[in-house]
């Protein structure tokens, strides 16, 4: 793009960003013109977030600038700093308080004041219920916050932004839980602010968003820009490319299947949601699964991968439904003790708050599924706890001082590693993956790769759930593709091109054909 | 047996440290101090808050805390003795059951466990948090005291009784062989079984743990169980060695051990710490009373300064835990 066309509000040039063990953004630009509206698209992990984190605050860049107006380079100690230069933020997740009232959620910490020094509450009302008329929000300005749907709550989300007349306002998967007359009511308020001349990022995976809305297109991939263009001179095509194509740097190479009977089959799993969007998070997923292969499952983030696999280790028993055969026997699990049991492990996505006990031991880390085999006459022995474990944490080469180093003294990858030496300790048949990889270093992840195909050959059956398509590919014997709770494509690894597999993770494929 | 912990033998080496310089002073300043009466003295004095503090380093090592555990001392203390003098009458009847010596004392200890339980059952069936559900345990533990009582000390309860409090075999008290007992039975257990392992567990990270198959609700209403019942056996000791069941024994005693539990390294989030620093706090507070009664120092003040060292003491741990992080 060139620079005539609209005053350009905001411009970043060259955002970098690092995180221990990641490069999230590497020189990353992007500008914002007065009434248009940009729409930021690219898989989960691309720099998405990040790169609208750095935009509004909420960490500075390690190098790069960010100028408005074509001025200096400005550099923002937070998000209020952010604000003040007129960049607002919806962000994904709600950042609101429940037990406060719709209008002091908006103007919390810019509350209107009377003479005496005490909030102005005629006034904050007031002001309230105009955003409130415009966000077509039949409510109260002293409504609950926590008495709202979640829908609602987004919006006055959105309200929050609007309050404080952001020129640069950016919108991070604003409709995710928004009803079909909410997202109209959004796109009304977003035709009505670019007519006011603000600038406006869009970040969304729904397609069918972008044509009543969208003026340009900027799509990333792996931390940096692969794509701009007007979104009338692109197709969904060019974009799904974009996002997808990349040169295979994974050194990875999957030796052959060799395949076994089936050892785990789930009909009809499904996990009501609790009143939030959809009715289901897990819709009547089916799978099946064979000794000696790996499963991939693909999908955006909120596809239902995490319950599903939660829902067959037993996890949300009593909630739950769906029929499990596992080696042949039918079978219900009661709880994750009784999925182990019938050997299933299970690798959370999120290691810190679901996989390891950060204050104890690697040895009391790697054992705790197992303990049974530490025994003698009753006590844990030492001796019998290290070789039992022992073996496990050579074979997945974990690099730590002693077994008795504390877990939390680990990188992500050696604790990724751990959990694996766990879980093989319980000799498991079927192993469930959720993010293998997540947040672990290139050299752990070629290792993690490794022993997921090892494990395959040595006749284990492993789901593999990744939001990385390339991982997905590079690892699966059969690629199983989620969206919004369903299953939406079964591909042989033959078959699972980038293009094919995204194509069935992207929402309402129907309305794509507005394209 | 024990797995060298480094962060937490550092605690324990800090607050042995501690122990060590404060017994060096006192005996400097008061020739009354380092006597072996006085050992003796001291070492009775915290048995009690020993047994309470084990219970309470269970609770916290699994992520909670229990406000009841003085109220159920209490409690336990009044029932055994209200059973072993004036037995059980059955309501409606003219029965009364007599109680021994022995079985006043079972009875004392499964009044104890069964009012923990019922702590445990609430916190992991009502998903009450552990603040609550032991707060209002303590209401009620107390009120059904005083019921049991009618507010009046029961007293009179007969040597063999009062052997628990102020026996001695092989020239130890009973209650420091009880204590020590105890601590030897907790030590290996919360380090050496699965039961110990899957308490660090839950309470360093209860999600995980519950990931790996643990069953969580069971290990918390083992642990507080398992508070209760030493509760119930301190309530006997401090019954014993009074002659006499105090309606409002064991007021604040909570506090003290909290407070013990704390000094001795354990962390109030839960997975950390260990029944041997609590019982290095549980002498730091003892040897701490203790001296500065001696030296003459007003109650009042033996109040600020025991609060003085418990902020120094979690200070300390804080600054340890934000290093690490």
């Amino acid at each position: 793009m060139n620079d005539a066309g609209p005053e350009i509000l905001l411009e970043a040039e060259g955002i970098e960003k690092s995180f221990p063990g990641v490069r999230a953004l590497g020189g990353v630009s992007l500008r914002v013109r007065a009434g248009r509206l940009v729409a930021l698209l690219g898989e989960n992990g691309a720099g998405k977030s990040t790169l609208m984190n750095v935009l509004s605050g909420v960490f500075p860049p390690d190098a790069g600038t960010i100028r408005l107006g074509g001025g200096e380079p400005v550099s923002f100690a937070n998000p209020r700093a952010a604000q003040d230069h007129g960049i607002g933020i919806v962000h994904q997740e709600l950042n609101l308080i429940p037990g406060l009232t719709i209008a002091e959620n908006i103007w919390l910490g810019r509350e209107p004041r009377t003479a005496p020094g005490l909030i102005d509450y005629g006034k904050l009302n007031a002001d309230t219920a105009a955003i409130l008329s415009r966000l077509d929000l039949a409510v109260a300005p002293t409504t609950m916050l926590g008495d709202l749907r979640v829908g609602q709550q987004q919006l006055v989300e959105i309200g929050k932004a609007l309050s404080a007349r952001a020129r640069v306002l950016i919108l991070d998967e604003p409709t995710s839980s928004l009803s079909a007359h909410e997202v109209e009511v959004l796109f009304d308020v977003i035709r009505d602010l670019k007519q006011d001349g603000v600038g406006l990022v869009y970040i969304t995976h729904k397609f069918e968003e972008l044509a009543p809305i969208c003026d340009d297109v900027t799509i990333m991939r792996d931390g940096r820009v692969v794509g701009e263009s007007a979104f009338r001179d692109i197709t969904r095509d060019g974009i799904v490319r974009l996002m997808a194509g990349r040169e295979n740097k994974e050194t990875f190479q999957k030796s052959a299947a060799a395949l076994g009977d089936e050892i785990l089959r789930a009909e009809d799993m499904r996990l009501p949601a609790e009143g939030i969007g959809r009715p289901f998070l897990v819709d009547g997923v089916s799978l099946s699964l064979l000794a000696g292969e790996v499963l991939g499952v693909f999908g955006l983030v909120g596809a239902g991968r995490t319950e599903l696999l939660e829902t067959i280790f037993g996890l949300h028993a009593g909630r739950g439904t769906g029929r499990l055969t596992v080696g042949g026997k039918a079978t219900a699990f009661a709880s994750p003790a009784d999925a182990i049991a019938a050997g299933l492990a299970f690798a959370p996505e999120d290691r810190k708050r679901d996989g390891v006990v950060l204050p104890m031991s690697v040895a009391a880390n790697a054992s705790l599924a197992s303990l049974n085999r530490t025994l003698r006459g009753g006590f844990i022995s030492d001796a019998r706890e290290a070789a039992h474990i022992k073996p496990y944490i050579d074979r997945f080469r974990v690099k730590t001082p002693s077994l008795d180093q504390l877990i939390v003294n680990l990188s992500g990858g050696n604790q990724q590693k751990v959990i694996l030496a766990k879980w093989l300790a319980t000799s498991p048949r079927i192993l469930l993956l959720d993010e293998p990889t997540r947040g672990i270093d290139v050299n752990a992840k070629r290792e993690i790769y490794a022993f997921i195909d090892e494990l395959a050959r040595a006749g284990l059956g492993l789901i593999v759930v990744s939001s990385e398509l390339p991982e997905v590919l590079a690892l699966a014997d059969r690629v199983l593709v989620m969206c919004e709770g369903r299953v939406t494509a079964e591909l042989p690894r033959a078959e699972a091109t980038p293009e094919r597999v995204l194509q069935a993770a992207l929402p309402d494929r129907a309305a794509a054909l507005a394209f | 047996m024990a797995r060298p912990d480094y962060k937490i033998l550092f605690a324990q080496f800090r607050s042995l440290l501690a122990l060590a310089l404060m017994v060096l002073v006192l005996s400097l300043l008061s020739d009354r101090f380092l006597t072996p009466d006085n050992g003796w003295n001291i070492l009775r004095q915290i048995s009690v808050n020993l047994c309470l503090s084990i219970g309470m380093t269970l609770v916290i090592l699994s992520g909670g805390i229990d406000l009841s555990v003085g109220a159920i001392l209490g409690l336990a203390g009044a029932m055994a003795a209200g059973l072993l003098k004036n037995g059980l009458a059955i309501p409606g009847t003219e029965l009364v059951i007599q109680f021994s010596t022995s079985g006043a004392i079972l009875a004392g200890v499964l009044v104890g466990a069964a009012a923990g339980w019922v702590n445990g059952f609430s916190i992991t069936r009502f998903s009450l948090p552990p603040f609550v559900a032991t707060l209002g345990m303590l209401s009620i533990a107390r009120g059904l005291t005083m019921l049991w009582t009618g507010g009046f000390p029961i007293t009179g309860l007969g040597d063999g009784f009062g052997h628990l409090g102020t026996g001695v075999f092989l020239g130890m008290p009973l209650p420091v062989w009880i204590m020590l007992a105890l601590t030897a039975v907790f030590v290996v257990s919360t380090k050496c079984t699965r039961f110990g392992r899957h308490l660090y567990a839950v309470g360093g990270n209860e999600r995980a743990a519950r990931l790996t198959g643990l069953n969580v609700s069971r290990i918390k209403i083992a642990v507080y169980t398992l508070a209760g019942a030493l509760a119930g056996v301190a309530g006997l000791i401090v019954t014993a060695r009074l002659d006499s069941a105090q309606p409002n024994a064991g007021l604040g005693y909570e506090l003290d051990s909290i407070a013990a539990v704390v000094i001795g390294g354990t962390s109030l989030a839960g997975g950390r710490g260990s029944i041997w620093g609590t019982v290095l706090g549980c002498l730091i507070i003892g040897v701490l009373n203790n001296g500065l009664f001696l030296l003459n120092v007003s109650p009042f003040w033996q109040q600020v300064v025991k609060g003085a060292v418990i902020l120094l003491a979690v200070a300390i741990d804080r600054m340890n835990s934000r290093v690490r992080e």
